[in-house]
């Protein structure tokens, strides 16, 4: 490639995306490239997608604040992009006395992060609030600003405001090495060269490997399994809130939270492993999370399981986020960052460009954005297309229910397939419909959904 | 808001049958979700049907099409691409399709709703989520009426009817069948289905084998086994796999309903007319006995219509109802409720569904403490399809008294 863009973004998961749609304010010529065939598609796809308060990070961190100030700025965002959020709140669950014990310290650590609206309550409460939790819980405390979100919705919504900014998207690109030169920088990728100022690496998973590039040993990544159990909708009502664990040294944490889907999830477990590519689900982990499910709430187990999924987190030897720029190479990173980064992200787009500034990057705002997109809403509470009178008069092909569990019309399969970043593959229409993600896993509507993708020649 | 008479969900072949039986009487309504009428049939594309409610032996579409024929011909009004997604009240419903979003009320509600086969992670069954995973449902749909491409090497999970009908989708597509796998000590269907399925299909049945994980990443590259007695692994190669029964009534509006639920059958439990817990609301089909064949599923259909004209004639409701209950080795009876005075169960046989295979069962039937009947069946109950009991073993049941036991002896 001959032109020189003036930012390449490696990686469009959450964070790549964030900082590609918060760059394209500025008059920049930007490249977002990513490995895999669609946005969103690595670890940012498993998410455990809640919205975060931030009230137990480690105060004074970089997490910290981004996350306070992502959770901010989600608010907002989300309520122009239609990306649906859910105020449900949380509740930690204290189930013996060294945990009850914690609750205190717990909440001292809200407040050292600003967060003031906890409340430490008794038993009594703690089953009014969740009457299906199983015997045993002392106490709990309640966060009642915990929210659920979609982040499939919002991958999709900062990638696509970035790519109607101007931004390019290299899909199916993957980014093997890199020549530091004077005034720029030569990526060389799966789909040849890209030549480029400056580089931020936003590669989640291979964030390490793409800082080795640039001569840095800074953090060590592994993936951490984190498998996850979702429960049949008709499970919902048991889960009113987000039932977290209290964090202790033994034993690793597991949440009963209600999905912006209308489903119930359990899980995740936490799995230490070396493969950067196993995303299956194990017998280990079903029996370890079907175990804890039992304690927590023992009704939960006499519901359908809907799917099962594992997602990998990118666990590593810091405890804060890392974004640092490196003026010299005009290279910045954005590492480190775990489940949180989906709260985070938007705050992370904001501080990279700031890194970037003070590292002598300069850039102007654009004077004409265009307006944010609208991306389908996918959650339960709002209001879904099959639901709209209106809208199904408009267009009778919203009225066309295609995969019946989750109510797909096959006007939203259509507009995943025609989207400014469009459905690639089944996976990609899952992510931006829902379609084939219900109980019946396409017992029924299998074939018509893939009918519908190969009739559009996708795969 | 339109008020009728009666709404049937489901136009397969149980509610099909109750709505051409009941529109002499008065005016039916069919809602159907899918683009054609005939419901699991269509998609079907073996002899068998009709055995027992038509007396000939028809082909799952010939069938399909011939009650949608019967309803028509009838006056039915059919729907299709119509969706009922809740209930807007006790006796509306939400219904979605091309023409609109609407409510419907009716004075008689009849769900027809079916069932499905679980999937695979409902099974528990770890791994990856690889293409190439079926359930028999979804495969017959991919071959038949989308006549879409499956893989080379297919192992099917489970040895009953249904995992035969999925043998002979995967033949017409072209995929060789490695063989079928099942978690039972002996092929769970009719044994000479199991016998002409290797004999003239060249398929086997490995028994007592369980799948503990599906294996590949973009394409399924084979499934893990364990030997049940053994607990031996060991790694079948294919790139398709069928999971076939393990059955679920779609019950989604039977619970949102607050229809009282029958813990074995998951589907709303039901008395000998078919009523629910609700005077209005009636089930019928596999959504009451998952699965029993469509045949069957119709006369519950035409067995439906004396409950639905009793209602709609204002007819006082029965007296409190008798629970029938399923012991071991049976999971689950369907009726699952008498009431004294009230008519006998469809075809007069009480449904059950067995976990092990008894070769000559020895039926009991107990009140209070008491046998009331004894009586040793000339046909096994085996694993995978549903066990007859003839109604005349209940004769002696006390409206006044306890549960009724069902049990083998």
């Amino acid at each position: 490639m001959s032109v020189v863009a003036d930012v390449a973004i490696i990686g469009a998961g959450l964070i790549g995306a964030a900082i590609a749609r918060e760059l394209a304010g500025q008059d920049l010529d930007i490249v977002l490239i990513e490995a895999r065939n669609d946005v969103g598609d690595g670890t940012s796809k498993a998410n455990t997608a809640i919205l975060h308060t931030g009230f137990d990070a480690t105060p004074g961190t970089l997490e910290a604040r981004l996350v306070r100030r992502g959770y901010a700025l989600w608010q907002e965002y989300a309520a122009r992009t239609g990306v649906p959020v859910e105020r449900t709140g949380a509740l930690l669950v204290a189930w013996d006395e060294e945990q009850q014990a914690a609750l205190p310290t717990l909440q001292a650590k809200a407040e050292a992060n600003g967060y003031l609206a906890t409340r430490i309550v008794d038993a009594g409460t703690v089953y009014a609030m969740v009457p299906d939790l199983g015997p045993g819980a002392l106490a709990g405390l309640t966060v009642p600003d915990e929210s659920i979100m979609c982040s499939w919705s919002a991958a999709i919504a900062m990638a696509t405001e970035a790519v109607l900014r101007g931004v390019r998207l290299e899909l199916e690109c993957r980014v093997d090495g890199a020549t530091v030169l004077a005034d720029h920088t030569v990526l060389h990728t799966s789909r040849g060269d890209i030549a480029t100022r400056w580089v931020v690496n936003a590669a989640g998973l291979a964030g390490d490997t793409v800082d080795a590039l640039f001569g840095h040993d800074r953090f060590h990544l592994h993936p951490r399994r984190g498998e996850l159990l979702v429960f049949d909708k008709l499970a919902r009502p048991k889960a009113p809130v987000i039932v977290l664990p209290v964090p202790s040294k033994v034993g690793k944490g597991v949440l009963v939270s209600p999905t912006i889907y209308g489903n119930v999830m359990l899980g995740p477990t936490a799995d230490d492993i070396e493969d950067r590519a196993a995303t299956g689900t194990t017998e280990a982990g079903f029996a370890f999370l079907l175990e804890r499910g039992r304690r927590i709430m023992p009704s939960l187990l006499d519901e359908e399981v809907t799917t099962a999924y594992a997602g990998l987190r990118a666990a590593h030897d810091r405890d804060d986020f890392v974004i640092e720029a490196d003026a010299a190479q005009r290279y910045v990173v954005a590492g480190c960052i775990r489940s949180t980064g989906l709260t985070a992200s938007l705050a992370v787009g904001e501080e990279v460009l700031e890194r970037m500034r003070a590292a002598g990057f300069t850039c102007t705002p654009r004077a004409v954005l265009p307006e944010p997109p609208q991306v389908p809403n996918l959650g339960e509470a709002g209001l879904r297309p099959y639901e709209d009178e209106a809208r199904i008069a408009a267009d009778p092909a919203y009225g066309e229910i295609v995969c019946f569990c989750e109510r797909v019309t096959a006007g939203e399969i259509r507009d995943a397939l025609d989207a400014t970043i469009p459905a690639r593959d089944l996976g990609g229409l899952r992510r931006r419909t829902r379609a084939q993600n219900g109980r019946c896993q396409g017992f029924f509507c299998g074939a018509a959904v893939r009918a519908a993708l190969e009739g559009r020649g996708a795969r | 808001m339109n008020r009728e008479p009666v709404v049937i969900i489901g136009a397969g072949p149980s509610g099909l049958a109750a709505a051409a039986a009941l529109a002499p009487h008065t005016p039916v309504l069919v809602l159907e979700r899918e683009a054609q009428a005939g419901g699991i049939p269509r998609h079907c594309a073996h002899q068998g049907f009709g055995l027992r409610d038509l007396h000939r032996s028809l082909s799952g579409p010939a069938y399909a099409q011939r009650l949608v024929r019967a309803a028509l011909d009838a006056g039915v009004r059919i729907e299709t691409r119509t969706m009922v997604t809740g209930w807007a009240s006790a006796d509306a419903l939400e219904v979605t399709g091309p023409g609109g979003r609407r409510t419907v009320s009716a004075d008689a509600i009849v769900l027809a709703t079916g069932a499905r086969e679980r999937a695979r992670a409902a099974r528990r069954i770890p791994g990856d989520r690889p293409a190439g995973v079926y359930t028999t449902g979804q495969l017959q749909q991919a071959v038949h009426l989308h006549h879409q491409g499956v893989g080379t090497r297919a192992v099917i999970v489970g040895a009953e009817a249904v995992s035969w009908s999925a043998v002979l989708t995967l033949r017409e597509a072209g995929c060789a069948v490695v063989g079928l796998v099942t978690r039972h000590e002996r092929p769970d269907a009719y044994a000479p289905m199991a016998r002409l399925g290797s004999l003239a299909l060249h398929v086997g049945v490995r028994t007592s084998t369980e799948v503990t994980a599906v294996l590949g990443h973009g394409r399924v590259t084979g499934v893990e086994v364990a030997d049940r007695r053994t607990g031996a692994r060991e790694v079948i190669a294919c790139d398709t796999v069928v999971f076939t029964g393990d059955w679920i009534p779609d019950h989604e509006l039977a619970r949102l309903a607050g229809l009282m639920m029958d813990a074995g059958t998951r589907g709303p439990a039901v008395d000998t007319a078919l009523r629910t817990s609700q005077p209005h609301v009636f089930a019928v089909g596999n959504l009451v006995h998952p699965v029993d064949t469509a045949d069957v599923a119709a006369l519950d259909g035409r067995h439906v219509v004396h409950a639905v004209r009793t209602r709609l004639a204002g007819l006082a409701p029965l007296a409190a109802p008798v629970p029938i209950v399923a012991e071991a080795p049976f999971t689950w009876v369907a009726p699952s409720l008498m009431r004294p005075g009230d008519i006998a169960p469809a075809r007069g046989r009480l449904l059950l569904w067995s976990d092990a295979l008894v070769p000559v069962p020895r039926v009991v039937v107990r009140q209070d403490g008491r046998v009331l009947a004894r009586q040793r069946l000339p046909w096994p109950a085996a694993p995978g399809r549903v066990f007859r009991v003839p109604w005349s073993m209940l004769g002696a049941v006390r409206g006044d008294g306890g549960p009724v036991s069902v049990s083998l002896g």
